[in-house]
């Protein structure tokens, strides 16, 4: 089974960091607070659904959606 | 405009600790962005903060003194704001550059990490690095009633006995706890303490690689060592031997760089979350969406959300054109009420007509644009402050990554309406190096505060003041036209260098979303207090001396060129009344001066596009600086036109003006339109391509922004006269 990312979690759905799949992109997003075993939860799309806004220990960061597809999340 | 900041204050220090002998220790505001870093500087400094340069690089330096005991003023120093002490962008990187080395002018005496209670989790993250480095540190708790409001409590005792340094209860908005921030800074000044122990102690991991980066750099903190391996490259005070050594340290440890700063940035999350787990008590509730959220459903919609942004863009249009009218009137009839007393009171001669023709013209041509420029900052500054400036980034991401450009693109060029200058500045907090390039590039097409001028003059001459649905005024609506027209072109070229500069780096959007907050209203202020000083004195001491030079040009003439010329005239046309003939000497000794010998020099260039030699006049004296031309047209009318006209204004001298070979008005709009599309494109400012120069480090760029500007400009003014007239 493949594994889901941020980038497939609809509006309003809530998930677990479990992994990131790059490197580069992984020491921004950790300094930001996306941890592993951190709960996300996609509180809005921008038009189009890119970028997308989540919601991660208690603010709000927005990426596009390429970004948030190297986020693994726990199925 | 707005001509390079320049660096006000440098003073030559130290590098050791504060002793009681210095005058002005430095005390520097380091945080994440949002966390009220600003407004506690504000509250510190008020209106005493300058802006500056930090030595070497072009990043703004806010600076001011703050009275911290009878005998000591500091120095604060506020310094962007930062996520952690790994840089992303040109702008972070300065607050590595000096927290990690003693030896720098700013290096702070005292670090005070704002912290935003509320988020303390990652707002901790970057002051526990900051710690780790030696700097003597107050952790200065801001924003605990937001916290508060989200049901979380925050100890702050606790928490300074987990951290080990002086923690202090602040509201950087309404200046709660600043003294009890002065009693810690001044502790931490006299008699630093440190924590016992590094919060996170690279040596535990990697001891062997640290030690022998300690002996060879001669560095006392283990942490600073491990900043020195992993970024070398980036800190501007290591020389190439310094790198390469670091370099091979690398090699001889097989040491991964990115592999040990993820660990350690999760080790530090879990410490964290212990002393969190300890001195905080949150009681969020999970489920409950903050207003913060229901309003970004709103402002984000795929419908909603552009429709509100247009609705804005269309408000600050209206604000600058019909709002700013009425003061705008007041000020222009101020400045003719003045020139029409002087030119009475004062005896006739050369002195009353540099003092009238020359000087006041050109003032009165600076001062007339307050209005506009107040409207249009204090409306950008209500955008940044609310927080909405965010949201739009995020929903133009998109188009324009289309463009070749980057959602943070977004920020220069709205800024860009106001100036290019500051507008490009702002372009370093875009990470991508090719993005960046391209918004620097294009940036300059959006139409700047300077080019107000001369459009309200042109579009005020040709276009009827007319209600339509009620609401907009055509001439509102022109101007609207001109600035989407700038905005098309920007987007355009930017497509177009999209295609040219082939790169493979990767671009970045991740950003934090601030929570909306109501503008603080003193900053707002501030902001505009600024740019119509900076307006004034910059833009207006440029503008002042080209009109004083101009006027001499204007009003001597090689050998005795404009004696004959009179005497011609006056041989003549002997039949002309007094008033009639005054004109025509006027204007005859114009066209004999020097001023009128340069215009009649280049208008061959500028005849396809409509222009005669007088605007030729106007044109070559704005190359510098575009806003000169409207001062220049003051000036060449006031001399042109003979003295009988006191207290009339530029655009009634602009209208009366007669083509000499139609007898027609002068000002078609053909001409006018010609004249404006030749502003919206034309390079015109050289502070402009100063910023270009400085901001890219080489002089192939803004060379390029030049020729690839002015050839559009050209092109676009012939056009639209040829098609009009």
């Amino acid at each position: 089974m493949s594994k889901r990312s941020v980038a497939d979690l609809k509006i309003g759905e809530r998930a677990i960091i479990r992994s990131f799949n790059d490197q580069l992109m992984s020491l921004k997003l950790l300094e930001m607070g996306c941890l592993p075993g951190a709960e996300v939860c996609i509180h809005c799309k921008a038009p189009l659904g890119d970028p997308i806004c989540l919601n991660v220990s208690g603010y709000c960061l927005s990426m596009r959606r390429s970004e948030a597809a190297t986020i693994l999340i726990d199925n | 405009m707005w001509p390079a900041y320049q660096a006000e204050y440098c003073e030559s220090r130290r590098g050791t600790a504060y002793t009681n002998l210095k005058t002005s220790p430095v005390i520097a505001l380091v945080g994440n962005p949002n966390a009220g870093k600003s407004s506690l500087f504000n509250q510190l400094t008020g209106l005493r903060q300058k802006t500056g340069n930090f030595p070497g690089v072009t990043v703004d330096k806010k600076s001011g003194p703050w009275p911290i005991d009878a005998q000591t003023e500091a120095i604060v120093v506020d310094l962007p704001g930062v996520y952690s002490i790994y840089p992303k962008s040109l702008d972070e990187q300065i607050v590595t550059d000096i927290l990690a080395n003693p030896q720098h002018p700013d290096y702070p005496d005292v670090a005070v990490v704002v912290v935003d209670a509320s988020n303390l989790r990652r707002n901790l993250l970057l002051f526990t690095q900051i710690a780790d480095l030696g700097v003597p540190v107050v952790l200065a708790l801001n924003m605990l009633d937001v916290a508060k409001k989200q049901h979380q409590e925050v100890n702050a005792v606790k928490l300074a006995m987990r951290l080990g340094v002086p923690v202090v209860r602040i509201n950087a908005r309404t200046g709660e706890g600043l003294d009890q921030l002065k009693k810690a800074v001044v502790t931490q000044l006299n008699e630093p303490t440190l924590p016992r122990q590094l919060f996170f102690d690279p040596a535990e991991q990697v001891g062997e690689l640290i030690a022998d980066t300690k002996g060879s750099y001669q560095l006392k903190n283990n942490y600073l060592a491990l900043q020195y391996v992993i970024q070398h490259d980036g800190f501007s005070f290591l020389d190439q031997q310094q790198r390469r050594g670091l370099d091979s340290i690398i090699d001889r440890y097989r040491f991964s760089e990115p592999e040990f700063q993820a660990s350690e940035t999760i080790t530090r999350y879990q410490r964290i979350a212990d002393v969190i787990a300890d001195a905080v008590v949150d009681r969020r509730p999970i489920d409950q969406p903050t207003w913060s959220q229901r309003l970004d459903r709103i402002l984000l919609h795929p419908v909603w959300g552009y429709a509100i942004f247009a609705f804005i863009l269309l408000l600050i249009f209206q604000a600058i054109f019909a709002w700013a009218q009425p003061f705008m009137d007041a000020i222009d009839s101020g400045v003719a009420w003045l020139n029409g007393t002087l030119k009475e009171q004062l005896p006739d001669g050369p002195l009353t007509d540099l003092l009238t023709d020359g000087i006041l013209a050109g003032i009165g041509g600076i001062l007339v644009f307050i209005p506009q420029i107040a409207f249009l900052f204090f409306l950008i500054a209500l955008l940044e402050e609310s927080g909405y400036m965010s949201r739009v980034m995020v929903i133009m991401d998109r188009i324009m990554r289309k463009f070749g450009l980057n959602g943070r693109s977004v920020v220069p060029l709205i800024s860009g309406v106001a100036c290019a200058v500051p507008a490009i500045m702002a372009t370093r907090s875009i990470g991508t190096r090719r993005d960046r390039l391209i918004t620097i590039l294009v940036t300059p097409l959006m139409s700047c505060s300077a080019r107000l001028p001369i459009y309200t003059i042109l579009i005020a001459l040709v276009v009827p003041r007319q209600q339509i649905f009620g609401f907009f005024n055509l001439q509102g609506l022109a101007l609207m036209g001109l600035y989407l027209l700038g905005l098309f072109s920007a987007l355009l070229s930017a497509y177009v260098l999209k295609l040219v500069l082939r790169s493979k780096e990767r671009s970045f959007f991740i950003m934090e979303l601030p929570t909306f907050k109501l503008p603080r209203w003193n900053h707002v202020g501030l902001t505009v207090w600024e740019s119509v000083r900076s307006f004034v004195w910059e833009a207006g001491r440029v503008i002042l001396a080209i009109s004083v030079v101009l006027w001499v040009l204007a009003s001597y003439g090689p050998g005795d060129d404009m004696q004959q010329a009179e005497e011609r005239v006056r041989r003549q046309s002997a039949g002309l009344s007094t008033e009639q003939l005054e004109n025509q000497v006027a204007s005859q000794r114009l066209e004999a001066s020097y001023a009128g010998h340069f215009g009649h020099f280049i208008e061959p260039v500028i005849k396809p596009l409509g222009y005669d030699w007088k605007i030729g006049i106007a044109l070559l004296s704005s190359f510098a600086a575009r806003e000169v031309f409207v001062g220049t047209m003051s000036t060449i009318y006031s001399i042109g036109s003979g003295d009988d006209d006191d207290g009339t204004t530029i655009r009634e001298r602009l209208r009366s003006e007669r083509n000499p070979d139609t007898g027609g008005p002068m000002y078609t709009p053909a001409l006018a339109f010609s004249l404006l599309i030749f502003y919206v494109f034309a390079m015109m400012c050289m502070s402009t391509l100063a910023a270009t120069q400085r901001e890219t480090r080489s002089w192939k760029w803004p060379a390029v922004q030049l020729i690839y500007m002015s050839a559009l400009a050209y092109v676009a003014a012939f056009l639209t006269y040829q098609v009009l007239s």
